[in-house]
């Protein structure tokens, strides 16, 4: 137990500032990838409002596909697709050998639009959860459109929104562990770099869950914190 | 640009990572099934003694990722070999096979409890009371009232957690388990074809969600038959 102790301590020879620092890192790759996947999400839940054919149909094949296929396979998608293209362009430019995607830029677009595609179907809900009486509303009050979205009716969306949203954010922050595979050094690679020089790979992968879930529980505390502010001066059913 | 012969070439070389991608998730979910159904259950009752720790479990396997928990009971359990092996219990832990099977099973589990917990308190009272009226025990008013009427209303958010389940059966690639996602990995680094190796493989998972689904939506439908679709 000691051991374990030592092993995590932030002082000389502990692993403790560098699992801690990954986690920082966990922590920025989550929140971008959020906040990409609310701008993915965005658009794709307005596609599928839209009555337009092909943006509706776009916006479904995009839902379907990101959040029946594993992960994993659109994070090698992704990376592989993205380095093999970028490697073909090198060639060329006349450089040699395999150029890899930046793995926290690639990391954060998988999250995007991964947790896009749950995000659209967060905003389509909250979007016609909306008391329709609210556009009518804007209408008579010559609101345009842009004025009537962000004035009226995303405010109130939000409360909607909001649990749902805190649902995609605690499953996008489970997700960036998959990030590790491309060698991004977050909290899992970190885990894993640890386990293998110090050959305790208990302590090590213990800690990170420990930390995921120390990350999970503050950020959901701020979830329900603004879900109490969304729905101030408004009486629950 | 669309080169339907390699198609032809990869889709036989996935598919062979099928029956293992169908086995994981297979076992994983009737084993995780049983362990949500008994974890629910426990907590009817409420001694803090058994829910407590049920909570616990729970909050534990669902606020950490799934790949952490493959990786603790895989390579983390491993350095308890001797141990292990003194309870006879090394056989089950040494096999990524097992591992994997075991942490979904754990990791659906806890999921499928929260489902089942809110599905089992959200049989009306009133049904609980008539049947302790006409004289059924505990276990008949389980059997006959509470879990039929519970387990019904469960399947639509059962079958997220289950479809979310076929699509954790790839991490399992990842402890050197071949299923689809890892021969797909394995393609891609061959062949430098992640496109076409993505749509070929994805077509995969999305026609194994979409059959599941389907068979749920019928499974739903046929025990509501009052219940007329618009």
């Amino acid at each position: 137990m000691t051991d374990a102790l030592h092993i995590l301590s932030l002082g000389k020879g502990g692993w403790g500032g560098a699992l801690l620092l990954a986690a920082g890192v966990t922590f920025a790759l989550s929140v971008l990838g959020f906040l990409l996947g609310a701008l993915f999400g965005a658009i794709a839940a307005g596609g599928r409002l839209s009555t337009g054919a092909i943006p509706s149909w776009v916006a479904k094949a995009h839902g379907t596909v990101f959040r029946g296929v594993p992960d994993l396979l659109t994070i090698y998608l992704l990376y592989y697709g993205g380095s093999i293209t970028l490697t073909e362009i090198g060639k060329f430019f006349g450089s040699a050998g395999f150029v890899g995607l930046p793995t926290f830029a690639t990391g954060v677009l998988a999250i995007g639009i991964i947790s896009g595609a749950y995000q659209a179907e967060v905003y389509r809900g909250a979007y016609l959860a909306v008391d329709p009486g609210q556009f009518e509303a804007c209408k008579a009050l010559g609101l345009s459109r842009l004025q009537s979205l962000r004035l009226v009716i995303i405010p109130q969306l939000m409360r909607h929104a909001l649990p749902g949203l805190g649902n995609v954010w605690q499953l996008v922050l489970k997700d960036s562990a998959l990030i590790s595979v491309i060698g991004l050094v977050e909290l899992m690679r970190q885990s894993q770099i640890g386990a293998g020089s110090m050959r305790e790979p208990f302590v090590f992968y213990l800690a990170a869950a420990a930390l995921y879930f120390l990350i999970a529980a503050v950020t959901g505390s701020v979830f329900r914190y603004g879900e109490a502010r969304a729905w101030r001066g408004m009486v629950h059913a | 640009m669309i080169d339907l012969h390699f198609f032809v070439e990869i889709i036989p070389t996935l598919l062979s990572g099928l029956p293992l991608t169908l086995q994981l998730a297979g076992l994983s979910i009737a084993i995780g099934f049983a362990l949500a159904l008994l974890l629910a259950l426990a907590q009817q009752g409420n001694h803090r003694m058994l829910v407590w720790p049920i909570r616990a479990f729970v909050a534990v396997f669902r606020g950490t990722p799934l790949l952490v928990q493959i990786f603790l009971i895989y390579y983390g359990l491993g350095q308890f070999r001797p141990t292990l092996q003194a309870v006879g219990l090394w056989w089950l832990f040494r096999e990524p096979y097992w591992c994997a099977i075991i942490a979904l099973s754990l990791n659906t589990g806890a999921y499928g409890s929260e489902i089942l917990r809110g599905a089992i308190q959200g049989v009306p009272r009133g049904l609980v009371e008539a049947a302790s009226a006409f004289g059924m025990t505990r276990i008949q008013t389980l059997r006959l009232v509470v879990l039929p009427l519970a387990l019904r209303q469960a399947i639509p958010s059962y079958s997220n957690e289950i479809i979310l389940m076929v699509k954790g059966t790839s991490l399992a690639s990842i402890v050197t388990l071949m299923e689809v996602t890892g021969i797909a990995q394995g393609l891609i680094s061959q062949t430098y074809r992640a496109v076409e190796v993505f749509v070929a493989a994805g077509a995969i998972y999305l026609t194994i969600n979409f059959t599941i689904i389907s068979a749920l939506n019928a499974l739903e439908t046929w025990l509501t038959p009052y219940r007329v679709r618009a």
